[in-house]
């Protein structure tokens, strides 16, 4: 399906490396959603210690992937394998073993509304640790450090702007010391200033941390400049992957139309329906 | 956030009024303390007919509320029904020889056992039986019995 | 014509049964995870605040009113008969058995249960829920369970605090107000309320009342549409279908008991 960049035939080394040397290795998935196909046949690698981005209009189920990753969905077929082990078979036991090592960013933050700041954070470790308040405590303040958010420990989350809400939320993703960390949309509906500093810190905590991330996201420019691979995502099927640099040079009209934002192309601008002038004049001779 | 203590004291204090509500409702507006088995002795009567009596009426004598019916059963041998009466152990000085009664309270009221004292020097002590017991009135002998007296008076009179 | 509503029929039924056997799961679940409470006893600490201290005050004030027309009409209709003594009586029995828990499961419905359904459903149009299972949280142990059991704990007791005020209302008017004598006030009240058979039952009657409005309350939030109108749906829900519940529930209870 679509035309690939990196295809099998010309640079199977490559491919075979990528398997290898991948988190999560996601073959032949499927999922319906009432008989509607979201997803159909995907294959995609996620590489360790790497950006990896799944790109692509909004409603094509990229966040529908990243459930089925995280266990929250069942597929309908294929498999979804993280660091050896087959999500979709784990009992709920080891799945929640397994999401201990695993970070969500959601879209809205989604920090508890009831707790501090401070307290959104040390939730994930209050609740899977025994550590002492002490050791809570400076670990909390670390996290909250590195997000650049350390003044705002006793706000309410009513009292953050949705970018404050992000990074809080990313401190508490990064609380356990994950393995991999997802984020969903994290750069939708903020300002400038501040995805450039959320772009800041997806690059930076993946360094230092040595993360894998997997970002999900529709917004060209920002994926562009800091994932190392990127997945595009349409109506179900993997349409392109590669490098941010590759997929740029892609001949795929509809590639170029994602890319460059253009209202019309391969992609309809409607919607399917009937003739305009039919439907707003009637049939000729009705 | 609330303050952890206050909602601390908070829910205390609920949990206290709610207990004590509870206990308003057992012992104020019900009958349970007046039902409690100490400070109470038993006694028994035998009547050959109870009426409408139910378990919890009320023991009189002269009037005075003395204790209540704690149970009614039937000798299946001789189809009495024994009642058992709890007393209050204030009333600890009812001759032996008391005698015992199933009245209504007014023409409608409930049914309830009066006790009548007699003249023994000995009292009744847990356990002991009341001898001398009187059925309740049941409306319908009554009125077949004053059919009956009426009828024999008109044939008497036709004499 | 026919067709079209016997299928509108069918499908409302088919839903309303699916709903019905998804709240039993959900149930089974609740229940399920109910040894988890025995980490959160600050959890149900703070969930009975919020549940039951801040009903109180709805609670009070409605029994007390209740008591006191309670009072005033039944003297009104006592009077006539020369029967006012028995005004204890009969404001204690009408609040014990039926209007306490009744009153009560729905004034609880409307204040406690229609919040715990909007904070459940906010959580998980705000992916709170979502969040907390993805750092390996079981919502229902974290969330559900704590509420739950504080509303299903809470509800016995606000009606037993409903029903003592409301016979102090009842005693407020009739004996302050009205001058039946105190001492038969309470003496017919106690010859004729029976622990075990009115109060007992009046209490059981609460602990089922209660246990369903929370099983609602929690099922419609957990179970909420995660939109802005979904929520207020299940809010509204949460509200007519225990009132529904407590009614019914209440008659098929009356007869059984009483």
């Amino acid at each position: 399906m679509g035309n690939r960049v990196n295809a099998t035939n010309n640079n199977g080394a490559f491919v075979n490396e990528r398997a290898n040397d991948s988190l999560v290795k996601v073959r032949g998935l499927s999922f319906r959603r009432n008989e509607r196909v979201i997803l159909e046949k995907v294959d995609i690698d996620i590489l360790r210690g790497k950006i990896t981005a799944i790109m692509g209009p909004s409603g094509t189920g990229k966040t529908t992937l990243l459930r089925i990753i995280g266990g929250q969905l069942h597929p309908l077929q294929g498999s979804v394998e993280i660091d050896g082990l087959e999500v979709p078979a784990l009992s709920t036991p080891d799945l929640y073993e397994l999401r201990k090592r695993m970070g969500m960013l959601f879209q809205t933050g989604a920090l508890f509304s009831d707790l501090t700041v401070f307290e959104n954070v040390a939730f994930p470790l209050r609740v899977h640790t025994r550590l002492p308040e002490s050791l809570i405590r400076d670990l909390v303040l670390m996290k909250l450090q590195a997000v650049g958010l350390r003044g705002a420990q006793a706000l309410m989350p009513a009292e953050l702007s949705g970018g404050m809400a992000r990074r809080v939320a990313l401190a508490r993703a990064i609380a356990l010391d994950p393995m991999m960390i997802m984020y969903d949309e994290p750069f939708t509906g903020q300002d400038p200033i501040t995805v450039g500093i959320i772009m800041k810190l997806i690059q930076q905590l993946n360094a230092t941390l040595g993360l894998t991330s997997i970002i999900v996201s529709h917004d060209v420019v920002e994926v562009s400049a800091i994932a190392d691979y990127i997945y595009v995502i349409a109506e179900g099927h993997v349409m392109e992957h590669g490098t941010p640099a590759e997929l740029g040079h892609s001949k795929s009209p509809w590639m170029q139309q994602f890319l460059q934002g253009l209202p019309d192309g391969p992609a309809p601008f409607h919607y399917p329906a009937s003739d305009f002038a039919t439907e707003l004049f009637g049939a000729p001779g009705a | 956030m609330i303050n952890k203590r206050w909602v601390e004291i908070a829910v205390g204090s609920f949990v206290v009024i709610s207990l004590a509500a509870m206990v308003m409702l057992a012992m104020r507006v019900s009958n349970l303390s007046a039902f409690s088995t100490d400070g109470v002795y038993e006694i028994e009567a035998r009547f050959h007919n109870v009426g409408g009596l139910k378990v919890r009426a009320p023991v009189t004598m002269a009037g005075v509320h003395i204790g209540r019916v704690a149970a009614i059963e039937l000798d299946s041998q001789r189809f009495d029904a024994v009642v058992k009466l709890a007393i209050d152990d204030k009333f600890n000085h009812i001759p032996l020889d008391t005698s015992a009664a199933v009245f209504t309270a007014g023409l409608l009221g409930e049914q309830y056992v009066a006790l009548e004292p007699g003249g023994d020097e000995k009292f009744l002590k847990q356990g002991d039986r009341i001898r001398i017991a009187q059925s309740a009135m049941v409306m319908e002998q009554i009125l077949g019995q004053f059919i009956f007296n009426a009828a024999a008076g008109d044939k008497e009179n036709k004499k | 014509m026919i067709a079209t509503l016997l299928q509108d029929f069918g499908r409302v039924t088919l839903t309303a049964i699916a709903r019905m056997g998804r709240g039993n799961l959900f149930m089974l679940r609740v229940l399920h995870a109910l040894p988890s409470l025995r980490f959160g006893g600050p959890l149900l600490v703070q969930q009975i605040y919020s549940v039951g201290v801040l009903s109180l005050q709805i609670i009070a004030v409605s029994g007390l009113s209740v008591g006191m027309v309670l009072g005033l009409q039944g003297y009104n209709m006592l009077v006539d008969f020369g029967a006012e003594q028995s005004l204890g009586q009969a404001t204690a029995l009408s609040l014990v058995r039926e209007l306490g828990p009744v009153l009560t499961a729905l004034l609880f419905a409307g204040r406690a249960g229609s919040a715990l359904t909007a904070e459940i459903g906010l959580m998980k149009v705000t992916e709170q829920l979502s969040a907390m299972e993805m750092m390996a949280v079981d919502p229902v142990k974290r969330i559900i369970v704590p509420r739950f059991v504080a509303a299903f704990l809470s509800m016995p007791m606000l009606a037993a605090i409903f029903s003592a005020i409301g016979v102090l209302g009842g005693y407020f008017v009739g004996v302050g107000l009205l001058g039946v004598d105190s001492g038969a006030f309470w003496s017919q009240m106690q010859s004729k309320v029976n622990f075990g058979e009115d109060i007992l039952n009046g209490f059981v009657k609460s602990i089922v009342f209660g246990l369903v409005a929370a099983w609602i309350a929690v099922f419609e939030g957990y179970d909420a549409v995660p939109t802005t109108e979904g929520v207020s749906r299940a809010t509204t829900r949460t509200v007519v279908e225990t009132a529904f519940a407590v009614l019914g529930l209440d008659f098929i209870l009356t007869a059984v008991m009483f």
